[in-house]
């Protein structure tokens, strides 16, 4: 490397200050302000306090954080489960056939949420399709309540958010080397030995990684809640949004946040963790 | 084992059509003659017609427009020379640049919305344009770099050692050959940058104020009120926007390998 070299420097200094700025001193702020007292005229007043966290463990808001957990992990789960077999069966289509089939999915991956969950409010409303459908067949005789519930909330964030667990499901799906599944068939091993022993430890980054992608979402996007779910607060996400906005008490908005974010850390630690032993189960 | 596939393909079909159904079902009630009715009254413009005949959603579709424009810009400056770095050079704190891009890339769009939001708040940045933009730009970066960073192995060494030995500088290295060679990863980096600042609801919704609409929380707005064949046309917009978008980076990615 020659002594002056002003790209590189350039290049690195710039993405370290915006990084710096607007990546890692927000969050710095949030979680000074996490611990600081609600303001009366400004946003907060500069008083140290753990109360915000503690009001976490008021009995009103965890039972919300509760619910939230509980709809978001059922999401995931779901995904999880309508994903991954969806996955496998991409990987083993045809090369012909699969760059077309694996774009289908990354149509709605780009896709706007909102403009989805709009769809989905659509098929599901008192008039919408899916009473229409059930009408039609009668196996109802009136429409049904399906707008406003938590299995619609359900089904709009495991429509809004399939394809972001079963792209990097793909994405370690196709990497997995068939040779260990032959070796260990050839061992004697069960089918279901072999997808416990080897093909799930082995996919475990693209699990954790789709997990984090659905399971996080779960908890923030507030706009699902807003058009399925009616007014009522359902969501981590809303009840952030709604101390930021009409409660105006940030510091207990940042807490909560605070928390998404060491949960945040805590997943992806457990992905760094399970790709290096992935990726070390594979080496020679 | 011909015969298991077909049940196979069923799975495939019904995924499919789950995620591409309501979708579908938008698009054509986007033309459906009636105001209210489900049943299929024939096709009509009406509803675009309502909708370009509105001067203010015009001007909150050129805002929206000149963020994405504007964002995805300046992120795939950024991400591009980013994307080079990484590749090219060792430096002092690069796995944490990595890690760090990797995580503001899986950070909740909540998370990020209000920690902006509180940053330009201590700083008395009036939120609208500015502040909007520095968002858009923010959340586009980790977008622009894994799309460069993920073509860039795929040329020859030699031709940049070559130019190096030649007396070529590192910008002339980035200006005249990298670049050039990865122009099609830079474009799709622009056009999924320009995407995600087109469609976002989330971040948006915390860093902007009412001095400066854009068109996702217009719709946002719109849709809590309830279904309107308008918002059904606009939405179709956006959706054919998206896709063309998403085609042409997917075209742009697609290697020769």
């Amino acid at each position: 490397m020659r002594p002056r070299e002003p790209f590189k420097w350039m290049a690195v200094g710039t993405i370290w200050f915006w990084l710096v700025a607007f990546a890692l001193l927000p969050n710095l702020l949030v979680f000074v302000a996490s611990f600081l007292q609600r303001g009366s005229d400004e946003f907060v007043a500069f008083a140290f306090t753990l109360g915000n966290y503690q009001r976490l463990l008021d009995p009103l808001y965890l039972g919300l954080l509760l619910d939230s957990f509980w709809l978001a992990a059922i999401t995931t789960i779901l995904c999880l489960l309508l994903g991954y077999p969806f996955a496998y069966l991409l990987t083993r289509m045809t090369p012909r056939w699969r760059p077309l089939l694996l774009l289908l999915v990354i149509i709605p991956f780009w896709t706007s949420s909102l403009v989805r969950t709009y769809a989905m409010v659509i098929v599901l409303k008192a008039n919408g399709l899916l009473n229409q459908i059930l009408l039609g067949l009668g196996l109802i005789d009136e429409p049904l309540e399906l707008l406003y519930t938590e299995p619609a909330v359900i089904l709009g964030m495991l429509y809004a958010l399939l394809p972001f667990m079963i792209l990097p499901l793909y994405a370690t799906l196709e990497k997995l080397d068939h040779r260990l599944i032959e070796a260990a068939r050839d061992l004697g091993a069960g089918q279901f030995t072999i997808f416990r022993r080897i093909i799930v430890p082995l996919t475990l980054p693209g699990i954790i990684a789709g997990s984090i992608l659905t399971f996080l979402p779960g908890l923030g996007m507030f706009y699902v809640a807003d058009l399925l779910g009616g007014a009522k607060a359902l969501l981590v996400g809303n009840l952030i949004r709604d101390q930021f906005l009409s409660a105006r008490d940030w510091p207990f908005g940042a807490a909560v946040s605070v928390m998404l974010t060491v949960l945040m850390g805590v997943l992806l630690a457990a992905y760094y963790l399970s790709s290096r032993r992935a990726s070390r189960g594979v080496m020679p | 084992m011909r015969l298991n596939r077909l049940p196979q393909y069923l799975y495939l079909v019904l995924v499919y059509g789950f995620l591409y159904l309501p979708i579908l079902v938008l698009v054509v009630y986007s033309f459906n003659d009636s105001k209210y009715s489900l049943e299929w009254q024939g096709a009509t413009w009406e509803w675009y017609q309502n909708l370009f005949d509105d001067p203010d959603l015009l001007q909150v579709a050129l805002n929206s427009a000149l963020i994405a424009t504007l964002s995805a810009s300046v992120a795939t400056v950024i991400g591009t020379t980013t994307a080079v770095a990484l590749h090219r050079y060792e430096f002092f704190g690069k796995t944490v640049l990595n890690a760090l891009i990797f995580v503001l890339m899986m950070t909740p769009d909540i998370v990020m919305g209000i920690a902006l939001l509180i940053l330009f708040a201590s700083l008395s940045l009036p939120l609208g344009f500015w502040t909007l933009l520095l968002a858009h730009v923010t959340f586009n970066i980790p977008f622009v770099v894994v799309t460069v960073l993920g073509r860039i192995g795929g040329f020859d060494r030699h031709l940049i050692e070559a130019a190096r030995d030649l007396g070529a500088t590192e910008f002339q290295v980035f200006h005249k050959i990298l670049l050039p060679l990865l122009a099609p990863a830079v474009v799709a980096g622009w056009l999924l940058s320009f995407t995600l600042s087109m469609d976002d609801v989330m971040v948006s919704f915390f860093v902007t104020g009412p001095s400066f609409e854009i068109l996702p929380l217009k719709i946002y707005s719109m849709v809590r009120l309830g279904v309107t064949p308008e918002i059904n046309a606009l939405c179709t917009i956006m959706l054919g926007v998206t896709l063309g978008m998403i085609l042409i980076a997917q075209l742009l990615l697609r290697e020769k390998s």
